[in-house]
């Protein structure tokens, strides 16, 4: 055997992928997000069996496995269920930390939606303050046409 | 019925950044296991291996390790998620009567790729990815709605990263063992309030192997089996904000089916040694809840009570758990080969005397939407 090949200098191959893709977002999904685009409006869908309110909408409740299929609008105030401040950065990050994240209770809506919390100081947030949703002035029809809740 | 027994184990070190291919990793574990088990790759009839695409940069991933897993004329299929699913699915393998033997392998290494980026890519593309969101910010948003629920501090939940640190250091294959204080927890670089650095799991490399028998299968091997007494496995919802973070309903399900299933009636008292999936440190004690071990808002007490430390009634992750090294995808297999480890007496300084009874648990999804609970005995 060749005496070199007892040393091993360890190479490493970068890769990196790039798929595009395009999702359709549904139809339950779609009118959710033209509404948020058009008339800065958030709607939901109610399961017939548990009542329960689902935004962003589910076509079926998962729970009771039936078709939610009544349209409820919500308001676009809630309340801040939990929340962190992430001090950390990423290129899938949409701003630059620090980030603040919450679970957002929406008035009229059961469960919570995720959302960026923004307009308040990380030390000034609580659970159980009142948020409201901050639109985007020019809006594409996706979650982030809703920039962020603010305290109300 | 048909019962099924592990009859052979392996695994790697935890590191950082090893300096294994996949394969060799893979090929480590299974060789590791087959040994353990005093058999050979003959003596397997089919195997199972567990994998991830984003994990490995390829799709079908699990294809690319099937010459290292030794399935060469056999038959191969995949799980993606986590290792106890994967031998979930190797003994209802088993089970169905097609197989008496199962090689069960899994691999990971974290080191390649950032897991920040890919664990965001678990969330929905349309409603979460964009918002940025990654296994750690919602641990954290899961952490305060439980510690809030419960009134725990978060001196209180660093006690785990204490207590599972300090186990570390009596395993050999651990990845982060540490002697260290509730103060260096809190002093650690806050990294998504209130998860601080030392809250989390590691970035970690690594693979484990199991070899699963029936009672007919087993006599190929040399290895006494440790037979698997109960199993249960429960999802709760995907979306994070439609699931009671702060309860896991999905855990409770399943171990009170892998608790009927194994005749255990009290598990803080039936229970020898609880191998769990502590990816944060919080979610010990939530998991404690789920598990029955503590009843619903006790998790953090029975942390406290020190029940669940190495001297305890109950020792929790005598091994360092998943804190001490989340090799992902794995590191739920690794909760089964500490257990068996246990259980046979050769868990060597980590040890629990006379363990007679185990259960290993895993996750899957962000903040354990899935759970898969094992009971074990010899």
């Amino acid at each position: 055997m060749a005496e070199w090949l007892d040393k091993v200098e360890n190479v490493y191959f970068e890769g990196r992928i790039k798929v595009p893709y395009k999702w359709y977002v549904g139809e339950v999904g779609s009118r959710f997000l033209v509404a948020l685009r058009d008339k800065k409006e958030l709607w939901g869908t109610k399961c017939p069996k548990c009542n329960k309110v689902y935004v962003p909408p589910q076509k079926n409740c998962g729970e009771c496995f039936v078709p939610a299929d009544t349209w409820v609008q919500v308001k676009d105030t809630g309340t801040l269920e939990s929340f962190t401040v992430v001090n950390y950065s990423h290129s899938m990050q949409p701003d630059k930390p620090p980030l603040m994240y919450g679970l957002i209770k929406l008035d009229g809506a059961d469960g919570s939606m995720l959302h960026l919390i923004g307009g308040a100081a990380p030390k000034d947030l609580k659970v159980g303050m009142r948020v409201k949703a901050v639109f985007r002035e020019k809006r594409e029809g996706n979650i982030l046409d809703i920039s962020h809740f603010a305290p109300e | 019925m048909e019962k099924v027994a592990i009859v052979g184990v392996g695994q790697t070190t935890y590191e950082r950044r090893k300096e294994d291919t996949f394969d060799e990793l893979v090929f480590e574990a299974a060789t590791k296991a087959l040994a353990d088990a005093g058999g050979e790759i003959g003596d397997i009839d089919n195997i199972v291996t567990v994998s991830n695409d984003f994990w490995d940069g390829r799709t079908i991933s699990s294809m690319a390790v099937q010459d290292a897993a030794g399935s060469w004329d056999k038959d191969i299929s995949t799980v993606e998620g986590d290792g106890t699913f994967g031998v979930l699915y190797g003994m209802m393998r088993a089970l169905s009567g097609s197989f008496e033997t199962t090689l069960v392998v899994s691999h990971i290494k974290g080191s390649e790729a950032v897991m920040n980026l890919i664990t965001n890519a678990m969330f929905d593309p349309i409603f979460h990815r964009s918002l940025g969101v990654d296994a750690t910010s919602s641990a954290a948003l899961q952490a305060r709605m439980y510690m809030e629920k419960v009134k725990a501090t978060q001196e209180d939940v660093a006690l785990v990263s204490v207590k599972n640190h300090k186990n570390a250091m009596n395993n050999p294959h651990a990845q982060l063992p540490m002697e260290i204080g509730v103060d260096d927890v809190m002093k650690s670089k806050m990294l998504a309030d209130p998860l601080k650095l030392l809250d989390c799991s590691p970035i970690s490399d690594g693979a484990a192997a199991v070899v699963l028998a029936t009672e007919k299968g087993a006599k190929r091997f040399k290895k006494s089996p440790v037979w698997i007494k109960g199993v249960g496995h429960i999802s709760d919802a995907y979306t994070l904000g439609y699931r009671d973070l702060a309860n896991s309903r999905a855990l409770d399900a399943a171990a009170k089916k892998a608790y009927k299933m194994a005749g255990v009636k009290n598990p803080l008292k039936d229970l020898d040694v609880v191998e769990l999936y502590d990816a944060y440190s919080y979610m010990e004690p939530l998991w404690y809840e789920g598990l029955g071990i503590a009843k619903e808002g006790k998790g953090v007490e029975l942390l406290k009570s020190g029940t669940t430390a190495m001297d305890g009634d109950l020792p929790v992750n005598p091994s360092g758990g998943v804190i001490s090294a989340h090799p992902v995808l794995v590191a739920g297999m690794t909760r089964i080969v500490e257990s068996v480890l246990q259980l046979r007496g050769e868990a060597e300084k980590r040890q629990v005397k006379g363990a007679k009874t185990a259960l290993a648990h895993g996750i899957n999804g962000a903040c354990g939407q899935s759970h898969c609970v094992f009971v074990m005995g010899v």
